[in-house]
């Protein structure tokens, strides 16, 4: 298909608005197409971009040597556009996305906070990422703030933050977390309730912000595929593979076709163990435990299956930046074949008890709708999209290496609901389990990755940018690195960041006790946003 | 004589006591079968309720002096009511006071001051927890109320011994108020005891409690009492169902042959109610919060019923 076929309209629509577009390496960043502009014209780009129905998927910044770097990713059919601006580090003043884009609300936030960037009209100037672990004026990102961090005392409660009220007769607030009484991450929700009905939720986050982006600086490739793979636990593969793109694009590696395929099956393996795990999660918190504890078992044979043959429960580390560090010899690959089977075969058996099961249904569908109006303005992605009319998948639309060769089923439902979302990861855990075989079918045989050329010597700023369709949906990861092959810039983009407001907007005008199932058939990463 | 009985009398409230946990626990095991688990042992409630006295009670600043007494009262409260309730004999001197009208005002004693101490403290999950409970009480109170009725229609009396010995001392003869009267009762029993459908007890999801999160600041001792009275509030009704509705082989005597035989038979039904409410709650989901008065509404219909079909079909019989 013919690639960037709207660019030319849009840049025709940028003129119009007399936008002007400098000139630049517009293909740094390949396959994304990047576009130049000045600080002034940034807010006029969005809303143009806003007007031609692009989807808004990312925002991060990169301090160089007097400015901060601004960029912000679009996606238009499968393609990406990478909007790139710079602001003076004294006056780092800039237009806001979040008007014409709301799921940029949260991550100018998290720029605000950490890079000390101001937007103008953003309609939300409340911290986000900022609790009270670093000196207000200070900006943790920037380049005179030291990697190891600053201050060794104890980090002071954060209670002050300004949640929004809701007032009335027999209105009463609910203050639920950070701590929880599951094993589960930590996270403030904050409810505004009349009776049993949830008037407003507003979720705040940023308790396991582990400074990601800052502890990345300075670490050869090696370190950062590590660092990737622990963004969020769950997500480790997608994560690693994501930053590992991104590095070898920079570096211009390309990975062998046997380590591309490898990466496929780990990744495949993430998708369905949390998927498993996530079906019998929601039948659980409506108090249906048989699910969960069949579920918890088809998922634990699974980690056991990743632990026998990559040697890791989750995946950790399976990645490494030039291919993949684990080998499939036919033994293993006979056996996780046959595991294919077992594991359908058992689906076969209880997904149809779900279907059945009248008083699931009766909890499920219609619980937590989130309209596809809705969730095509907060931008989501996955499950949690494609249960909501958003048909869009990575593997499918962007045609990535070795997805890129075979033909990826996405499913896709537009009621929105609990039940549709729990549809929905059943309906992918068939389509990777297929997906499985084929890639085990044609499994080429060669090096299953390359050595990581040496980048020591100076050279062009070389910048990265990875797409993986990871279980929870698109992950975009951003590298740069400095002259001497180490990192300078990590933005790991989970798309957590935009499930935690379709939480608050979906729970609306549904009951209290119905929001932890609400929330797990979201389930949104805490780590991943907070980074 | 008399000593005997007021001693046997004791004896019988202490097996109350003695027993709950092991209702629970057999329950439990039943449960984790059907999910095909191993599932700890039966005795494991007794295990749970030895550690939890063991440990400090620990208080919320914000306590008060009811956040400590409730415990004893909720605990004394629904102990009393279960003695109340003829568990191998008919034949004691507490027969007299084995009122359905004194027990259902017992456990509605503990409610009150269970619900005041979830209030107490001033967390917003408490003070859900007691309005979710009353909630449902409210609606489950009269059902039960009804259903009881219905049995006293037929005896005459509220009294619960004396309800047994009609049905013993009478030609067994099947009562469609009694039916609709045992659905009925049965619905009321699974709310009021905080079983699946209505509440889940083995949930950790704060927002979807609501005998949990009334006892969410409780620990050790405190908690262990909370604890016990709800295992004894479920063998109160599980007895209730079991001796009121079939009073077959409870003792009608102080002699201790019967008395053996009447345990006996006693524990076989209600293993077997243990093992209905493990497979009622293995394959139902709990229910949406607001579709617990249709559910509570149900069983005050079926014990309407009953009492209409006992006016109807068997009063002039």
């Amino acid at each position: 298909m013919s690639r960037f076929n709207w660019l030319a309209e849009y840049l025709a629509r940028l003129e119009e608005q007399r936008v002007s577009v400098r000139s630049g390496d517009a293909a740094c960043l390949s396959p994304a197409h990047c576009l130049f502009l000045d600080a002034e014209d940034w807010g006029k780009a969005a809303r143009v971009a806003a007007e031609s129905g692009f989807r808004w998927a990312g925002i991060w910044g990169d301090p160089v040597a007097e400015g901060i770097v601004i960029r912000a990713a679009l996606v238009q059919g499968g393609d990406y556009l990478v909007l790139v601006t710079e602001v003076p580090l004294k006056n780092p003043l800039i237009a806001s996305h979040t008007p014409p884009f709301p799921a940029a609300n949260r991550m100018e936030r998290h720029l605000q906070d950490l890079l000390g960037i101001g937007f103008l009209d953003h309609p939300d100037d409340r911290r986000w990422t900022r609790h009270q672990a670093w000196p207000e004026g200070r900006y943790p990102l920037r380049t005179d703030f030291p990697v190891a961090g600053e201050s060794q005392r104890r980090t002071p409660a954060d209670s002050d933050y300004p949640f929004v009220q809701v007032l009335g007769s027999g209105v009463y607030e609910i203050p639920v977390g950070p701590v929880h009484a599951g094993i589960i991450e930590p996270g403030h929700f904050r409810f505004q309730a009349v009776g049993e009905e949830v008037l407003q939720l507003e979720a705040h986050l940023g308790y396991v912000h582990k400074g990601i982006e800052k502890i990345a600086v300075g670490r050869d490739p090696v370190g950062l595929a590590r660092l990737a793979g622990r963004v969020s636990g769950d997500t480790t593969v997608a994560h690693t593979w994501a930053a590992c793109m991104a590095m070898e694009r920079a570096a211009g590696v390309v990975v062998p076709a046997r380590g591309l395929v490898i990466r496929a099956v780990l990744a495949e393996r993430e998708r369905i163990a949390n998927h498993l795990g996530d079906i019998g999660a929601i039948c659980n918190d409506v108090g249906f435990a048989f699910a969960q504890l069949q579920f918890s078992r088809l998922r634990e044979q699974w980690l056991r299956d990743n632990q026998s043959v990559f040697g890791h429960r989750l995946l950790m580390d399976c990645i490494v930046p030039g291919g993949v560090g684990c080998d499939l010899g036919d033994q293993h690959k006979a056996a996780l074949q046959s595991s294919f089977g077992v594991l359908s075969r058992e689906l076969d058996d209880l997904l149809p008890i779900l279907d059945d099961h009248s008083s699931l249904e009766d909890r499920l569908v219609s619980t937590g709708t989130f309209c596809a109006t809705d969730a095509k303005r907060l931008g989501v992605l996955g499950y949690l999209g494609k249960a909501s009319g958003q048909d869009y998948d990575v593997r499918r639309d962007h045609g990535y290496a070795p997805y890129d060769e075979l033909e990826v089923a996405s499913p896709c439902r537009d009621e929105g609901d609990v039940a549709a979302r729990l549809q929905i990861r059943a309906d992918e855990i068939r389509d990777s389990l297929q997906l499985l075989d084929r890639l085990l079918q044609r499994l080429p045989t060669g090096p299953v990755g390359l050595p990581w050329p040496d980048l020591s010597k100076p050279q062009r700023p070389a910048v990265g940018l990875g797409v993986v369709e990871g279980w929870r949906g698109e992950i975009i990861s951003y590298v740069r690195f400095d002259a001497h092959g180490r990192v300078a810039r990590f933005f790991p983009r989970d798309p957590s960041w935009f499930s935690w407001p379709a939480l608050e907007q979906l729970i609306r005008d549904n009951i209290v006790p119905d929001f932890p199932v609400c929330n797990k058939s979201i389930n949104g990463s805490y780590s991943g946003q907070d980074l | 004589m008399m000593f005997i009985e007021w001693l046997l009398a004791f004896v019988q409230a202490l097996l109350y006591v003695a027993l709950a946990p092991l209702l629970v626990g057999w329950i439990r095991t039943l449960k984790a079968r059907l999910q095909n688990r191993r599932g700890p042992s039966v005795l494991q409630s007794y295990r749970d309720l030895y550690k939890l006295f063991a440990k400090e009670a620990r208080m919320a600043h914000s306590a008060s002096l009811l956040f400590r007494a409730a415990p004893y009262i909720v605990f004394v409260a629904t102990w009393l009511a279960a003695a109340a309730v003829p568990f191998v004999t008919t034949s004691l001197p507490t027969a007299a006071m084995a009122d359905v009208i004194v027990i259902a005002g017992l456990l509605a004693l503990a409610r009150f001051f269970l619900a005041l101490a979830a209030m107490d403290v001033g967390t917003a999950f408490g003070g859900m927890g007691a309005s979710r409970e009353m909630f449902v009480s409210a609606l489950a109170e009269p059902a039960m109320l009804m259903a009881v009725f219905t049995l006293a229609m037929t005896a005459h009396s509220t009294n619960l011994a004396s309800m047994m010995d009609y049905q013993l001392f009478n030609d067994p003869v099947l009562r469609p108020s009694y039916m609709f009267a045992l659905a009925g009762l049965v619905l009321v029993a699974v709310a009021e005891t905080g079983r699946i459908p209505i509440d889940n007890p083995a949930t950790h999801l704060e927002l979807t409690m609501i005998h949990e999160a009334m006892i969410l600041e409780y620990s050790g001792r405190h908690l262990a009492l909370m604890e016990w009275a709800a295992q004894l509030k479920l063998l109160l009704y599980g007895v209730l169902l079991a001796n009121v509705f079939s009073p077959t082989g409870i003792a009608t005597t102080t002699d201790p042959g019967a008395l053996g035989l009447a345990l006996v038979v006693v524990m076989f039904k209600l293993a077997l109610l243990g093992v209905a409410l493990a497979i009622s709650e293995t394959v139902l989901a709990k229910m949406r919060l607001f579709r617990a008065p249709a559910f509570l509404n149900l069983a005050l219909l079926l014990t309407l019923l009953g009492l209409l079909s006992h006016v109807i079909l068997e009063v002039g019989v």
